[in-house]
């Protein structure tokens, strides 16, 4: 196989075969979860200020009092490649273009240097967390293979992708369809891992929160 | 220096210089020492004086022709072609004079010979037992086994002959196969080209001719000399890449302007050839300067690789399964859903409640 027909196999085949996966296992796992149903809660419903879906949703995504100073790394360096991450699949004007061409939406992007700085600092701040899941024994402790893979997955999109905009390591070419597969690998992978919070996350703190909310716990 | 071909080429109106001149060009074209160009001249001049000149045969299969085009219409004058002048090019369909019989004839004469350089253009058909493309009632297949078990060497001239070219191209129904596929035990030289440029494949006969071996070849049996480098990496355009400057369409500004053609589809960045330093028409230009994307036709498979004016860096069809999966998945969580809610009635059912007298018991 040389360069062309890996770079053909990776935008053609693989990619399909990728997306399908992807599609397949995003409609199951969803319908799977949100046709599990609940029973009927019987109780009066109790109102306090603040216990809600909505507010849940964004409670959680800042720290509870006291624990950013506990646990620095993991917020900050958590915060620092979340949304890292957004600004360089979102923003970048290739992925812009890309997204175009599949839905015909399309929408401002930032300077490539921008997202280039953006890049680096999403990829520090993943290797500070892996080292921080890696120091901290607790966390090691708690750690499965799942961690250290969909971590791996996360991160070599994000490194392939720097690589081959930077002209690094191999030929543009090379590089790019190897950022390619890696995105193929994470596609394939998302919707059966953790990795599903993507998908589920403000789901589920809507859910916990309004479950919260009926008992009139504020949490 | 002397010899028959000087004096060829004299009467023809070529100085002795621009024959050295131009043994010397194609010695730095293939990467060879200075020295070389006058080895490859005093073994083309020796070989006008040699009592045998070297045999060389050309077989079409599954072609078009295009090839022998590319080398007849080379540099004018044709010196080029004048290379043939030192080798005895005994069968060429389309070039050669006899027909039937006297055809057949020469090629069984030079067969008989053996050590010849066999020129293959065109891809090889196994479909049908080769029925696909037959010459005086013989396969491909049968011609070729046949004149590759006498030659010395052999020329995979373009693409259908290096990689099986269009007529591999899916869903090949021909099944057609390149020249390595059939022939194992030969060394053979691929020259890949929709067509060949034409002073590679005179480049690699001088070497053949001056040296007696075939030039250094990379891991497609190309020569390294031609086949080094990518379009990309040597197109006059690449500085536009580096500043991010891209034609959008083939009338735009940028396209006016001469910008890189990569988001209309060049395949520069993946294709090893020659054509941004040689070019065609004797240096006169090459699809890129007459602003047209490179199609990768020095590459496997560059029929089938996702379209000729798609970016390199765009998916080829990424939801052409996009309905199927969803509806897979879709079916795939309401089967599990069902099965949960199963599982639950099941476990509800399987319940027994716990009475007072259970826990006296």
């Amino acid at each position: 196989m040389n360069e062309l027909q890996f770079l053909t196999w990776v935008r053609g085949t693989g990619l399909n075969v990728a997306v399908g996966v992807f599609l397949l296992g995003v409609f199951w796992r969803l319908i799977e979860i949100y046709g599990l149903g609940r029973k009927k809660d019987l109780s009066a419903p109790r109102h306090v200020a603040g216990a809600s879906g909505w507010h849940t949703i964004f409670r959680r995504s800042i720290p509870a009092q006291g624990m950013l100073k506990k646990s620095p790394v993991g917020y900050i360096g958590g915060f620092a490649f979340h949304i890292g991450l957004a600004i360089v699949v979102l923003l970048f004007a290739p992925h812009i273009k890309l997204i175009q061409s599949l839905t015909g939406l399309s929408w401002p992007g930032l300077p490539s240097q921008f997202i280039d700085l953006v890049a680096v600092v999403t990829l520090a701040a993943m290797v500070v967390v892996l080292a921080d899941r890696i120091n901290k024994p607790v966390k090691r402790f708690l750690s499965t293979f799942e961690d250290w893979f969909t971590w791996a997955v996360t991160f070599l999109p994000l490194l392939t992708g720097w690589l081959s905009v930077r002209h690094l390591l191999f030929p543009y070419s090379t590089m790019l369809a190897l950022h390619i597969l890696s995105v193929e690998i994470l596609l394939i992978v998302l919707p059966f891992t953790k990795l599903f919070h993507a998908f589920t996350v403000f789901g589920s703190r809507w859910y916990n929160g309004a479950v919260n909310g009926h008992k009139g716990v504020a949490v | 220096m002397q010899g028959p071909l000087i004096e060829i080429l004299a009467r023809q109106g070529i100085t002795r210089r621009t024959f050295m001149k131009y043994c010397a060009t194609l010695a730095s074209l293939m990467a060879l020492p200075p020295s070389a160009g006058r080895a490859m001249a005093e073994a083309m001049a020796a070989a006008g004086v040699a009592t045998k000149r070297p045999s060389v045969i050309w077989l079409p299969f599954q072609e078009c022709t295009g090839c022998t085009e590319s080398i007849t219409r080379s540099h004018s004058p044709t010196l080029e072609s004048l290379i043939f002048d030192v080798v005895s090019l005994d069968y060429q369909e389309t070039l050669m004079a006899a027909a039937g019989h006297q055809a057949e004839e020469a090629l069984h004469n030079a067969m008989k010979a053996g050590g010849y350089l066999l020129i293959v253009d065109g891809s090889i058909p196994l479909g049908l037992d080769g029925a696909y493309s037959c010459i005086a009632g013989r396969s491909n297949l049968e011609l070729l086994k046949e004149a590759a078990s006498g030659a010395a060497a052999i020329v995979a001239m373009g693409s259908c002959a290096a990689f099986g070219g269009l007529p591999h191209a899916k869903p090949n129904p021909t099944g057609a196969v390149s020249v390595s596929d059939v022939v194992k035990d030969k060394p053979i030289v691929n020259i890949p080209g929709c067509p060949p440029i034409p002073v590679v494949i005179t480049g690699v006969l001088a070497h053949f001719l001056t040296f007696g071996s075939l030039p250094e070849l990379d891991k497609h049996g190309r020569p390294k000399a031609f086949y080094g480098e990518t379009i990309h990496d040597r197109c006059y355009r690449r500085p536009f890449y580096d500043q991010g400057k891209f034609a959008k369409t083939f009338d735009d500004e940028g396209a006016r302007n001469g910008w890189c053609l990569f988001e209309l589809g060049c395949k520069g960045p993946v294709t090893y050839n020659a054509c941004a330093t040689v070019k065609w028409n004797g240096g006169t230009s090459w699809p890129v300067e007459s602003g047209h994307g490179c199609l990768g036709c020095s590459e496997p498979d560059f029929w089938d690789a996702g379209g000729f004016y798609k970016a390199l860096s765009t998916p080829a069809n990424p939801l052409k399964m996009a309905s199927a999966a969803v509806a897979a998945g879709a079916v795939a969580g309401v089967a599990v859903s069902f099965a949960n809610r199963g599982k639950k009635r099941a476990a509800a059912s399987a319940h027994e409640t716990t009475t007072l007298a259970d826990l006296e018991k």
